[in-house]
């Protein structure tokens, strides 16, 4: 392999050495695919609500509306953050049954997981995941719903800008609405591999 | 007359299969187009940039690889190289066996279809599960991929439906969402029972050592929340210079692959699990990937090394859209693969040098492509490559005629005025064999030579506009 290193390092400057000159980095803006004009003098959090919707996802800003809504679907046994339980738990009834670990052995008996997003990206409806933030990644993915917890001062405009707050995280993941497929005849299915339905939970 | 092995190919393709192909590509193109100009002023300045930043990167990879090791080092992962192929399925059969490790599951990846890396791992004992949607299907019916987004467009639901069943996958439906849930049940089981995650990557950025994975359905990230091992195969030509970089691709990237404004699953990864997380692999291997991509890098066709592998070439093409993407032979079907696949194939181009014949050379693949790779360009050269190397062209019309004609205007003149007998003549008693096949899929425009020549000469006359 290490030969194969050489080897290939080697070819490359080979390769690139008798070319006159190099191909210049142009100089851009890279806000340069941001829509503006979706952005423009509007709420980020409003924004957020709106492009979310767009993708089959959708934003709460009520706990006990949540809750509401998982026991109309039945789903009562879940998954949550052992750091966000304490505040949600007194908008749950004493129905739900939810485990503050994830068991990876039972992974089919969870029908929704709470977890903290890193932030929210309004231009795109997109959920930013950070490993340091996520207390589960398997929580964070395979029950059928996700709750993605996030404060509304940890929402940003656009792509650019949720770049810049990568820091050192070795993992992030932005979650733009549910999982989905249209390998079949063009057929769109959510929730292949992950949540077939994706709530934002956005907090003061 | 022999035709040329793509048209032999599409000639036989099912009337099924050329709907599903011709419907599915152009209502991504359309959707594409439609988001693209809706939604940007200048739609066309974005795909210039994001071409320059590629090919800026290309050009400059001896600087960005060690740039990207280093990164990816510092990060935590280890780093390994595979000139070939060989070399990399070897790398991959080697950290396995070195982990006890006998099943992995598979993001999708077309690097991993271009070195056959189930395949191998299958020869050596290991069970390989492709976890996307499309190649799960594609991998349970031992087919190809023929399309590079959307493996299974040559498919409709009842094939699927019929292979579930013959694989004990549930009695025969074909709704869509009883396939897909029942997929959902199979795959996540996989996922958990396995020792590694593998995957390929989009983007790797040369500043931060992040490899960005793209997919829908959220695969790769069960891989990578389920593995204790995370293995990225990756072509050297997968680098951008900056994170900030990302914005703009991955924009570009889901607009043009499926009118989407970003793609669900959209994931950054410089490193093993955060010390804190209880899910995800310990160790990460990144294995960089030449097989070729040095040789093309040498010649005038380095700019095919642009590609982000949208597909949007593919939904746009006259040609792909009649011929399916298993007319190509290759891993990488349409235009980026009529240019590419030949030359990947190194000093064996000959073996599909007739790819790049299979173009009208119309040009709406350059103008589709996120990263303006002027793929017409490149099939010009390449054209020019077979007939330098004298390459035989089996199934091509003789030009020889052609040219004694075109380059005597005598006997040009008096051709124009003689074809004209060919408004006359019945079809089936053309006297060429070319124009005989072609006249039985087409119909023959009435022979008008001699026409531009009177205009010309009334217009010098001043007698014309």
């Amino acid at each position: 392999m290490a030969d194969d290193r050489e080897a290939i390092l080697s070819r490359v400057r080979a390769a690139l050495t008798p070319l006159p000159e190099r191909a210049a980095m142009p100089d851009y803006d890279t806000e340069i695919a941001v829509m503006r004009k979706l952005l423009a003098n509007r709420d980020l959090v409003s924004v957020f609500a709106e492009r979310i919707k767009l993708v089959n996802g959708e934003a709460l800003t009520d706990p006990a509306e949540l809750a509401r809504r998982f026991r109309a679907a039945g789903w009562l046994h879940g998954y949550c953050d052992p750091a966000l339980w304490p505040r949600l738990q007194p908008h749950f009834g004493g129905d739900f049954q939810v485990e503050t670990s994830f068991d990876r052995t039972r992974i089919d008996d969870y029908a929704f997981g709470i977890t903290r997003a890193a932030g929210a990206v309004a231009e795109t409806g997109t959920i930013v995941l950070k490993d340091a933030s996520t207390s589960s990644r398997l929580g964070a993915l395979a029950p059928w719903a996700h709750v993605a917890v996030l404060h509304r001062a940890e929402i940003v405009g656009d792509l650019p800008h949720a770049i810049d707050l990568f820091g050192d995280d070795r993992n992030i993941v932005w979650c733009t609405g549910p999982s989905k497929t249209a390998d079949i005849e063009g057929i769109l299915i959510e929730g292949v591999h992950g949540p077939g339905v994706q709530f934002a939970l956005v907090l003061d | 007359m022999r035709f040329q092995q793509i048209d032999q190919f599409a000639s036989h393709l099912k009337a099924d299969t050329r709907a599903s192909v011709y419907q599915s590509t152009k209502m991504t193109h359309e959707k594409r187009t439609k988001m693209l100009f809706d939604q940007f002023a200048d739609p066309n300045r974005l795909r210039t940039i994001a071409g320059e930043i590629k090919q800026h990167a290309i050009e400059n990879l001896d600087t960005y690889l060690p740039a990207v090791e280093a990164k990816l080092k510092a990060n935590g992962a280890q780093v390994h190289w595979a000139a070939d192929a060989e070399a990399a399925c070897q790398k991959v059969l080697e950290l396995m066996r070195a982990r006890g490790a006998t099943r992995m599951v598979k993001a999708k990846s077309m690097v991993s279809e271009e070195i056959e890396l189930a395949e191998f791992l299958g020869r050596h004992g290991i069970e390989a599960v492709e976890t996307d949607l499309g190649e799960f299907i594609i991998q349970i019916d031992h087919d190809h991929p023929s399309h590079i987004v959307r493996p299974i467009i040559h498919k409709n639901r009842r094939e699927v439906a019929v292979s579930f069943e013959k694989n004990g996958l549930g009695a025969y439906d074909d709704a869509p969402e009883v396939i897909t849930r029942r997929a959902r049940q199979f795959l996540r089981h996989k996922y958990l029972q396995a020792d590694v995650g593998l995957t390929g990557a989009n983007f790797v950025s040369a500043e931060s050592g992040r490899i960005v994975l793209v997919t829908n359905e959220g695969n790769s990230r069960f891989c990578l929340a389920a593995n204790k091992v995370h293995i990225a195969l990756i072509g050297i030509e997968k680098i951008v210079p900056r994170d900030r970089d990302l914005a703009l691709l991955l924009n570009l990237l889901a607009r043009s692959g499926t009118a989407q404004q970003l793609t669900v699953y959209t994931e950054f990864i410089s490193g093993p699990k955060s010390p804190a997380q209880p899910d995800g692999p310990e160790e990460m291997h990144v294995i960089f990937l030449d097989n070729g991509r040095t040789e093309v890098l040498a010649t005038e066709c380095r700019d095919i090394l642009r590609c982000i592998r949208c597909g949007a070439c593919l939904n746009v093409c006259p040609v792909y859209r009649q011929a399916s993407g298993h007319a190509y032979r290759s891993v990488y079907p349409g235009p980026v693969g009529a240019v590419l696949s030949p030359l990947l194939m190194g000093d064996r181009f000959a073996e599909k040098a007739d790819l790049p014949k299979a173009s009208s050379l119309c040009g709406a693949c350059q103008e589709v492509c996120p990263v303006n790779i002027p793929i017409p360009d490149m099939l010009l050269r390449l054209r020019d490559k077979a007939k330098r190397e004298h390459v035989s062209s089996p199934g091509t019309p003789p030009m020889g005629a052609w040219s004694l004609l075109a380059s005597q205007p005598t006997a040009w003149r008096a051709a124009l005025i003689g074809g004209r007998l060919i408004n006359h003549i019945p079809t089936k008693m053309l006297p060429v064999p070319a124009l005989r096949a072609w006249e039985q899929k087409r119909t023959l425009p009435e022979w008008r030579g001699g026409e531009f020549r009177k205009w010309l000469a009334q217009r010098r006359k001043g007698k014309s506009p």
